[in-house]
């Protein structure tokens, strides 16, 4: 990922691709010295990141009164925007390294063992909310299509043409979980339905809703906001 | 030439820390600032002009390139401080000395001796060191509250460890005009930190 970023970098200053493919933080039309500083630490903070992840250490869990009530929607466009995934006839794609790339429908998610937990989620912009999510861990997940853990990134894209990506350990992480309900209710369209990641070990925005697509891959994926330049890794 | 360098004000390595960390401190507290205002603690927002980043991506790339700086440079600092013997000039604080100069700085009878410093200053140095510790460890909490829980349970949670941070940037923040406020009171304060200066 380093690499491909120095790539990135590079070609950019020579200005063999349009600015706009990757990510600039102060004038997207004008990527400068200062973004490539930006872009260099970034992904120093990603290597930070990973190096500190330890696959043992649990998120903080707490007591169903503290779950935050109402529930606070939030998205990077208005409530009324909200894509609203036909639950009978959805399926979830598999794509990459994974050897059964059969698509699951809802009620064939709905039937693997489920776990739930009642997690902190924090925005990047620093405020947090405490929900209840359950559904099938991830690890099992990738375990039982036959993907091949040993890539870095678990990538996803999402109804609403979102997308994002996470690294193998965080996806193998305990709590990392294909979430299909919230509150104890099927997922509703404002929180993702009818399939979201919850990974309570990142920032809220590495919670993709709406999953329609699951890939395994070495490439980078980036992700929505990633390109715009938010750190990728952006573990909690 | 030994004789020399003793008599210098500010040493080299002092000289270089302190301008660095001016630039982490500006650097920190301006973006802090644009990613206070993405979700304010309180009933007010910083003004755009003052802040540093176009939007809070940028300011968040910039508040975490240069909290590196930061913290390696003050690690340095305290390295150094304890090897030559740096921190002797700090300590100890005896509140009694506080007191007698804080009243003979207050009725402008408090003399500028170059290259000592008074009780005052040496509270205040000491104060801001440990204003910057906390600004660190509640930093790390807000940035990692899982993988370093320990920081974030010293700081009483991730919710209490955003307010600790918010009144850490405020006591260096309000240090830093206090010290703007006394460079400009005794200008001659100043060419040393650059060039070194010589004790009298």
């Amino acid at each position: 990922m380093t690499s491909r970023r120095k790539v990135l970098q590079r070609a950019m200053a020579l200005g063999l691709i349009s600015p706009l493919d990757a990510c600039n933080y102060e004038d997207p039309q004008h990527p400068d010295l200062a973004d490539d500083f930006l872009h260099m630490m970034s992904a120093w903070n990603d290597r930070v990141q990973a190096a500190l992840f330890n696959p043992h250490t649990l998120a903080p869990t707490f007591r169903p009164d503290q779950i935050t009530r109402p529930p606070r929607f939030n998205a990077y466009y208005d409530i009324s925007q909200v894509p609203v995934v036909d639950p009978t006839t959805y399926q979830l794609e598999l794509g990459g390294q994974i050897s059964d790339k059969t698509p699951w429908t809802l009620a064939q998610l709905n039937a693997l063992p489920q776990e739930g937990q009642i997690t902190r989620l924090t925005c990047v912009e620093g405020w947090r909310v405490i929900g209840q999510w359950s559904g099938v861990p991830l690890g099992q997940f990738l375990r039982r299509v036959g993907a091949d853990t040993t890539c870095r990134y678990v990538s996803f894209r999402c109804a609403d043409g979102y997308y994002s990506s996470i690294d193998m350990p965080s996806a193998l992480h305990p709590q990392t979980i294909l979430a299909l309900q919230f509150l104890g209710q099927p997922l509703t369209p404002p929180f993702g339905a009818p399939v979201r990641l919850r990974i309570p070990t990142k920032l809220g925005f590495k919670n993709p809703k709406h999953i329609v697509q699951l890939a395994v891959t070495n490439v980078y994926p980036g992700g929505y906001w990633e390109d715009q330049g938010y750190n990728w890794f952006s573990g909690s | 030439m030994r004789d020399n360098a003793k008599r210098v004000i500010h040493p080299l390595p002092l000289r270089v820390m302190h301008w660095l960390n001016a630039l982490a401190i500006i650097m920190m507290i301006g973006s802090g600032w644009q990613i206070y205002d993405a979700s304010p603690l309180f009933g007010f927002t910083f003004p755009r002009s003052i802040t540093i980043g176009q939007w809070l991506a940028a300011a968040i790339a910039w508040h975490l390139a240069f909290m590196w700086l930061l913290v390696s440079n003050g690690v340095c600092y305290v390295v150094w401080s304890l090897a030559s013997g740096h921190y002797r000039k700090l300590l100890p604080i005896r509140p009694r000395e506080v007191w007698r100069d804080f009243t003979a700085a207050l009725t402008f009878r408090l003399k500028h001796e170059t290259g000592i410093y008074n009780a005052v200053q040496k509270l205040l140095y000491v104060g801001v060191l440990f204003a910057g510790l906390v600004a660190v460890v509640s930093g790390l909490a807000i940035w990692k509250p899982v993988q370093l829980w320990f920081f974030c349970n010293l700081c009483g949670g991730y919710f209490a460890a955003r307010y600790v941070h918010f009144f850490a940037m405020s006591a260096i923040a309000a240090f830093f005009a206090v010290h703007l406020l006394l460079v400009a009171l005794v200008p001659k304060a100043l060419p040393p930190m650059i060039t070194g200066g010589r004790q009298p």
